[in-house]
C-alpha cells in the first residue's frame, strides 16, 4: 500500500515536472533560447482572422482576412473578398526574425501585464548597421509566451505588438494581436478630391509628422505546418 | 400639358446639339476608362501618396468598376452642368432667335403652362443624360473592371466601403445629381428668358457655375463662412455625402450608414429652393415680357 502510494506520488510528480512550466529565474539569454525553441515548432501557418483597422485617416470596415506566415519572416495578410490596407512592416507580427537575429539579451526588470507577471528582456543586435536597433520583449516566464514586444528599426521606427492567448495557447500561437505602427500623414489637395463639406464634427487630424496606426487581428482558426508555397508571399 | 410637353421634347431631341452632350459624355467616360485600364495604378499611387511606403496597397483590387465610376463622376459632374446649359439656355432664347416665340405665345395656352412644359422637358433631358452617364460610367466600368470594395479619397482621409454596400449609394448619388443638375438647368432656363439668342444664357450659366465652383472650392475663411454656404455649387457636391460613412468608437466604418444625412437633406432643400426660385422667376418674367421677336 505504502509503495503504491509512493508510486502514485512519484507519477504525479513526474507529470508536474513535465507539464508544469519551469519557473525561470534563469538568465535572459537562456530564457530567450527557450522561447526560440518553442517558436521553432511553427514552420508556417495559415489562419482565418478578423481584421480591425484603426488608423487616424482611414475609415475601413472590419474584414475577414487570411493570414499566411512562413518562417523566418514571411507574413501576408490577404483580404480575398475586398480591400484591406495593412502595414508593410509585418515581421513584428511573427517576431521570429526579431528573436533570431544575433543579439545580446539583457535583463530589464519585471512588470505585470494584464495581471500576468512578466520579465522584460532587451535585445541588443550584434550587427550595429542592421535594420533592427532595439527590441524589448515582455515574456511570461512560466508559459514561455511573449505578451508584448516593442521593436525599433531604422526603416519603420518603433512598432509595438501585444499578444493575447486563449484557445490556441497549446499551439503557442496567439488568439489576438494588436499591432501599433507608425503611419505617414495623409493629405490631398481639395482641388483634387472636390470634397463635400457636410459640416460633420469628424475629428480633424493633426497632420504633422508620423501618426500612430493600429490593427487588431483576432484569429478564428489556424492551420499549422501544412506547408505554404513561397509564391503566396509575392 | 402632356401634348405641350411632347412638343417641347420633340423640339429638344430634333436639334443635333442635344446629342452633342450624349456624345461628349460617352467620349469623356471612355477616355477616362481607357486611361485607368492602362495606367490606373499611377492614379491610385497619386491618391495614396506616401502611404504606399507604410501600407500595402492592393492596386488590383482598388482598381474596380465602382472606383472607376466614382472617379468619372468626380471629374464629370463639374463639367456636365455645361452640357445641361447647352439645352436649357436655348429653350426660350432659341425660340426668340428663330422668331417662333411670338407664334408660340399666341396659342391658347397660358404662358405659365408653356414655361412649365418647357422646364419639364429640360428636366427629362437632364434625367436622360444622367441615365446615360450612369449606364456608361457605372455599368460599363463594372463590365470592364469588375467589382470590389470602393476606395474613396477625401481631402484628409481614405474610406473603404464594402462592395455589397455600394449600389444603393450610387442610386442615391445619381438621384441627387439629378437634383443638382436640374438646379443648373433652372438657372439657364431663367437666363434664357432674358435673351434673344441662346449664346448669352449658355455662356452666362457656364460663367456663373465656374465662378461659384471656384468660390466653393477655395478655402478662404471669409467666403467659407459668408458666401459658400449659400452657393448652389457647394451643395451640388452633396452626392458624395452618400459615400461618407459613420465610424464606430473603435474607428471602423459602419456599413449601411451615412456620415451626415442631415447635411445632405439640407443641401437638397437648398437646391430645391434654388430650382423653385429660378423657375418661378423665369415664369414671372416671361409672363410680363413683351415678346417682340
Amino acid at each position: 500500500m505504502k509503495s503504491k502510494l509512493l508510486s502514485i506520488f512519484f507519477l504525479a510528480g513526474s507529470f508536474l515536472l513535465v507539464e508544469m512550466p519551469v519557473v525561470h529565474a534563469q538568465d535572459p539569454a537562456a530564457l530567450m533560447n527557450d522561447i526560440r525553441k518553442k517558436m521553432e515548432k511553427i514552420a508556417d501557418y495559415e489562419a482565418e482572422a478578423r481584421l480591425k483597422t484603426e488608423v487616424p485617416f482611414l475609415k475601413v470596415p472590419d474584414a475577414t482576412v487570411r493570414i499566411y506566415y512562413k518562417r523566418p519572416d514571411k507574413v501576408r495578410i490577404k483580404n480575398q473578398n475586398g480591400i484591406s490596407l495593412v502595414p508593410r512592416e509585418t515581421t513584428s507580427i511573427s517576431l521570429y526574425q526579431v528573436l533570431h537575429s544575433p543579439s545580446q539579451a539583457l535583463d530589464a526588470g519585471r512588470e505585470v501585464i494584464r495581471g500576468i507577471p512578466v520579465r522584460i528582456i532587451k535585445l541588443l543586435p550584434s550587427d550595429e548597421n542592421g535594420d533592427l536597433i532595439l527590441a524589448t520583449i515582455y515574456v511570461d516566464p512560466n508559459l514561455l509566451m511573449i505578451l508584448k514586444a516593442k521593436t525599433t528599426s531604422r526603416r519603420n521606427g518603433t512598432n509595438e505588438v501585444e499578444l493575447y492567448y486563449g484557445k490556441f495557447l497549446a499551439t503557442g500561437l496567439p488568439d489576438k494581436i494588436i499591432f501599433t505602427f507608425n503611419s505617414q500623414e495623409f493629405k490631398l489637395p481639395k482641388g483634387v478630391t472636390f470634397d463635400y463639406d457636410d459640416g460633420s464634427t469628424r475629428k480633424k487630424q493633426e497632420v504633422t509628422g508620423n501618426q500612430q496606426g493600429k490593427i487588431e487581428i483576432t484569429y478564428l482558426d489556424y492551420s499549422i505546418n501544412k506547408g505554404i508555397p513561397d509564391s503566396l508571399f509575392r | 400639358m402632356w401634348q405641350l410637353l411632347q412638343i417641347e421634347l420633340l423640339k429638344i431631341f430634333r436639334k443635333p446639339r442635344t446629342y452633342i452632350s450624349f456624345g461628349a459624355i460617352a467620349a469623356m467616360v471612355v477616355i477616362i476608362q481607357i486611361a485607368l485600364k492602362f495606367d490606373g495604378q499611377s492614379y491610385i499611387e497619386f491618391l495614396v501618396g506616401s502611404l504606399k511606403d507604410s501600407l500595402e496597397i492592393p492596386y488590383d483590387h482598388i482598381l474596380n468598376g465602382y472606383f472607376v465610376c466614382f472617379i468619372i463622376l468626380n471629374l464629370l459632374l463639374i463639367h456636365i452642368p455645361l452640357l445641361i446649359a447647352l439645352v436649357a439656355g436655348d429653350s426660350v432664347a432659341g425660340e426668340a432667335n428663330m422668331g417662333t416665340l411670338r407664334m408660340l405665345v399666341s396659342k391658347p395656352v397660358s404662358r405659365t403652362t408653356l414655361m412649365i412644359s418647357k422646364f419639364l422637358a429640360i428636366v427629362i433631358y437632364t434625367g436622360l443624360l444622367l441615365i446615360w452617364l450612369a449606364f456608361i460610367s457605372l455599368l460599363l466600368s463594372v463590365l470592364v473592371f469588375g467589382t470590389n470594395d470602393i476606395l474613396i479619397a477625401r481631402n484628409d482621409a481614405l474610406e473603404i466601403i464594402g462592395k455589397n454596400d455600394v449600389i444603393w449609394r450610387y442610386l442615391a448619388a445619381f438621384a441627387f445629381a439629378a437634383l443638382a443638375l436640374t438646379t443648373v438647368a433652372a438657372l439657364a432656363f431663367l437666363l434664357s428668358v432674358f435673351a434673344d439668342n441662346s449664346i448669352g444664357p449658355i455662356v452666362s450659366t457656364i460663367s456663373i457655375v465656374i465662378v461659384f465652383t471656384i468660390l466653393s472650392e477655395m478655402q478662404i475663411p471669409l467666403y467659407d463662412r459668408t458666401v459658400k454656404p449659400f452657393l448652389f455649387t457647394s451643395h451640388m457636391l452633396a452626392w458624395k455625402g452618400f459615400f461618407y460613412t459613420k465610424v464606430d468608437p473603435g474607428g471602423s466604418s459602419l456599413p449601411g450608414t451615412i456620415e451626415n444625412i442631415r447635411a445632405i437633406g439640407k443641401s437638397s432643400g437648398i437646391l430645391l429652393a434654388y430650382i423653385f426660385g429660378f423657375v418661378s422667376a423665369a415664369i414671372l418674367v416671361f409672363n410680363k415680357k413683351d415678346i417682340l421677336s
